[in-house]
């Protein structure tokens, strides 16, 4: 797992995100292409690429879901590309229902209370399926990374939720 | 020489002299040159004793006057003299004419970029940059005397998208400065800051100057200067709040159509009223024309009132610019206060009210953002090599591509730390299709119309396949000054073809390569002689920081390889004394480039394993 231990950490998907921040600015003191100004074209592009190579990798580890596909693929399962949609016809109803829920807010009689209402059931939702993502990124069976696969994706259908009520939030209260 | 070179722990780097670099506060009102002497951070006077050199540039039929001289002459001259030509950078004429309504300039776009109609011919907005550009770098060789100025830092709004800070770039280039970054300024202002009262934590920069107005959240940690986020309008400042005087004016005295002279009168009047607002509760404005005077009185309410659109634009941006940050307004621990426009009191009440914290003034607000460039130039050019300042800076606006329907697929998301590379696949529409094109935007809309198109290029030569069976991997790739570079392959048969983008608003490199030869040949220089001796400093700076590398790193080299980097750095140093060709050196350069770049990847491999060191024993 090439970026965690470009970072000097143990592959999981629990993570010190403030252990990662550390170790993160002492690698962009070492590589950052300021530190290279007057060195040779050579050196500022390498410094270039490893720079962007290490905040890849931090922009991998720091968010939630995109660190889970990145565990998943390295263990030889990457949804990161895929077109296929869920096969789970409840937890899409469920969806349709959050969405049309979240069209309504607006005309909600308190919109400021009925959006932290919504933000509670994201939460809800989101330990929901990351909460068993530890135990089961860390197996390696096939099984359980099938069904970490199928958390993650129902997991990013929470985070679109999630940026879509942050526009709205946007919108209703500028 | 080495710069900012990473010594073992207790051996201090290799002794070296101090380098003059500067700070530039490229303004869209006034600009400021600034540098570091004597471990202080100074902005460089005129023979006036004047700081500010106003960004005006006045195109005579022989001359052309830069600054104040040409300010005063304006209003006798306004098609020929060229004022907050910031805003026009990266523009089209349509743009601009949109944004800023009634101007007295004859635009002109036939060469497929903009410039301006004046007595010396057309001159685009990245010629007249550099003019004023050139009066700094002349200010600042007059004050050091005989030593070279190693190079710049430009500072541009963070808010600046990919056309403008190339066009930046551009400018300082064809005025003869290395560049040795594009600082966003608000950054800057908080490296002014910063080191000045040790401040950590998050702070916000609240920047409203003439034409642009920046909001940045950063985090300040142990030197770490870290853009959180950055929002703003690159369309909206002070000259805003004279305009909206101006028709205030115009409203009070029933003229209702004002020509080039009137209107440039009109907004004198308005900015001095602006500016004297800041001192009294009430300002009376004499406008004499026509053969009539006119009063008009403005009260601090009712510009305020005025302007209050304006002042809310500003706060919308700081509201979005938190949010984006992630952080909650109350995790502000100050508030830094940017540009001149920052002195209006209906400005900083509103501010003061937004953030429910005084913000912070005690640095001259128009000439903090030239003093935390020095302090970086000082830093690049390799005068603090125990400094512990890095600035990580962020993408200001989103980065993608055209894609069915006319809508834009992001690549890479504003606020996205830089430098960064970014790759996405596409693949071919219909059977038998060879060529593709690209359409490189910069915006966060989700339709190309509103999003700034930076370029267009085609990717030709892809080998014939069924719909679907080509991959095109587009890699779009952003530096640390946040410029972009594409390039496209097709990567399923092997076949490669790449291309690099040139940006559709800034200057090819041929044609700065020209401009500059035609403004060396003006100035009766010989070319060749400063291509050498530009040869032989490079060649110069090469061998030094190789020495120093070698100093410290010379165990990564098994026997051979030194022997190898050595017979190259030989060369390059016979080739630098005795060489009249510039061609040579730059070959010999080019050898030990190559020689030593195994070295060099050594070195940065090294510098991450060691950046680590005492971490990885007990947490891998």
């Amino acid at each position: 797992m090439r970026y965690f231990e470009l970072f000097g950490l143990t592959p999981s998907y629990q993570i010190d995100l403030a252990l990662l921040n550390t170790h993160y600015l002492e690698l962009q003191r070492a590589v950052h292409p300021d530190k290279f100004a007057g060195k040779s074209e050579r050196e500022k592009l390498l410094a270039v690429q490893k720079t962007a190579e290490i905040n890849d990798a931090l922009a991998t580890l720091k968010h939630p879901v995109k660190r889970a596909e990145y565990i998943l693929s390295e263990k030889g399962v990457d949804i990161r590309a895929e077109q296929q949609t869920l096969q789970d016809p409840a937890f899409l109803m469920e969806q349709m229902e959050l969405r049309e829920a979240l069209a309504e807010l607006p005309s909600a009689r308190d919109p400021e209370a009925a959006v932290e209402e919504f933000e509670d059931q994201i939460k809800v939702l989101d330990r929901k399926y990351s909460q068993s993502l530890a135990q089961l990124l860390s197996a390696n069976d096939i099984e359980s990374l099938n069904t970490a696969a199928d958390n993650i994706r129902k997991l990013k259908f929470v985070y679109k939720l999630r940026d879509e009520l942050s526009r709205i939030e946007d919108t209703l209260f500028d | 020489m080495a710069l900012l070179q990473i010594a073992e722990p207790g051996q201090s780097a290799a002794p070296h002299q101090h380098k003059l670099a500067i700070g530039i506060d490229l303004g869209t009102t006034n600009s400021l040159v600034a540098t570091v002497q004597s471990g202080e951070a100074k902005t460089l006077v005129d023979h006036d004793g004047k700081a500010m050199l106003p960004s005006v540039v006045h195109y005579q039929e022989n001359s052309i006057v830069v600054g104040q001289a040409a300010l005063d002459n304006a209003i006798n001259d306004p098609s020929n003299t060229l004022v907050s030509v910031k805003r026009f950078l990266g523009k089209t004429a349509q743009e601009i004419t949109a944004s800023y309504g009634q101007l007295p300039y004859i635009f002109d776009e036939t060469s497929g970029s903009l410039k301006v109609q004046t007595v010396q011919g057309l001159v685009s907005p990245v010629q007249t940059s550099s003019d004023i550009l050139g009066v700094l770098k002349a200010r600042a060789i007059e004050s050091f005397g005989q030593e070279e100025i190693v190079g710049a830092v430009i500072t541009v709004p963070a808010y600046f998208d990919d056309a403008q800070r190339q066009s930046t770039k551009d400018a300082a280039q064809l005025a003869g400065l290395n560049v040795l970054r594009l600082l966003n300024e608000p950054t800057a202002a908080a490296v002014a800051y910063g080191l000045d009262s040790g401040q950590e934590g998050v702070i916000a920069v609240y920047d409203l100057g003439g034409g642009t107005f920046d909001i940045s959240i950063l985090r300040l940690n142990k030197g770490v200067f870290e853009v959180l986020s950055t929002g703003g309008d690159s369309s909206l400042g002070g000259d805003d709040f004279d305009a909206i005087l101006v028709s205030h004016f115009k409203e009070q005295t029933g003229i209702e159509t004002l020509n080039n002279k009137e209107h440039r009168l009109f907004i004198n009047k308005a900015k001095a009223c602006k500016e004297a607002l800041s001192s009294y509760e009430k300002v009376n404005v004499g406008l004499q024309l026509r053969d009539q005077e006119f009063v008009v009185t403005v009260t601090r309410e009712c510009f305020a009132n005025l302007v209050s659109d304006l002042v809310k634009k500003t706060l919308r941006a700081c509201r979005r610019a938190v949010k984006d940050a992630q952080i909650e307004l109350e995790e502000i621990l100050e508030v830094v206060m940017v540009g001149g426009s920052t002195r209006m009191p209906v400005v900083r009440e509103a501010v003061e009210g937004f953030f429910a914290k005084k913000p912070l003034t005690s640095i001259d607000p128009d000439r903090v953002v030239a003093i935390g460039a020095a302090i970086q130039a000082d830093v690049l050019a390799g005068n603090k090599p125990d400094s512990d300042m890095l600035l990580l800076d962020v993408l200001p606006l989103s980065l993608g591509l055209e894609t069915m329907g006319g809508l834009v697929e992001k690549i890479i998301p504003r606020n996205t730390t830089i430098p960064v590379a970014r790759a996405q696949e596409f693949t071919t529409f219909k059977d038998g299709q060879t060529a593709m094109s690209l359409h490189v935007l910069q915006g966060e809309r989700e339709l190309v119309d509103d999003c700034r198109s930076l370029a267009k290029f085609s990717l030709k030569g892809i080998p014939p396949m069924a719909a679907g069976a080509a991959h095109i991997r587009v890699t779009f790739k952003v530096d640390a000054d946040g410029l972009l570079s594409v390039t496209a392959m097709e990567k399923s048969t092997g076949v490669q073809a790449e291309i690099q983008v040139k940006p559709s608003f800034g200057l090819s490199d041929d044609q700065v390569a020209s401009m500059l030869k035609e403004s060396i040949s003006n100035a009766r220089d010989d070319m060749e002689q400063r291509m050498l001796k530009e040869q032989q400093v490079e060649a110069l700076r090469v061998l030094e920081a190789l020495e120093a590398s070698l100093s410290t790193g010379g165990h990564l080299l098994s026997q051979q390889e030194l022997i190898a980097l050595r017979a190259a750095m030989t060369e390059l140093a016979l080739k630098r004394e005795q060489a009249s060709d510039p061609d040579d050196i730059k070959t010999a350069i080019e050898m030990v480039d190559k020689a030593s770049s195994e070295f060099a990847s050594r070195r940065m491999d090294e510098s991450i394993k060691k950046a680590l060191t005492g971490h990885s024993i007990d947490e891998v």
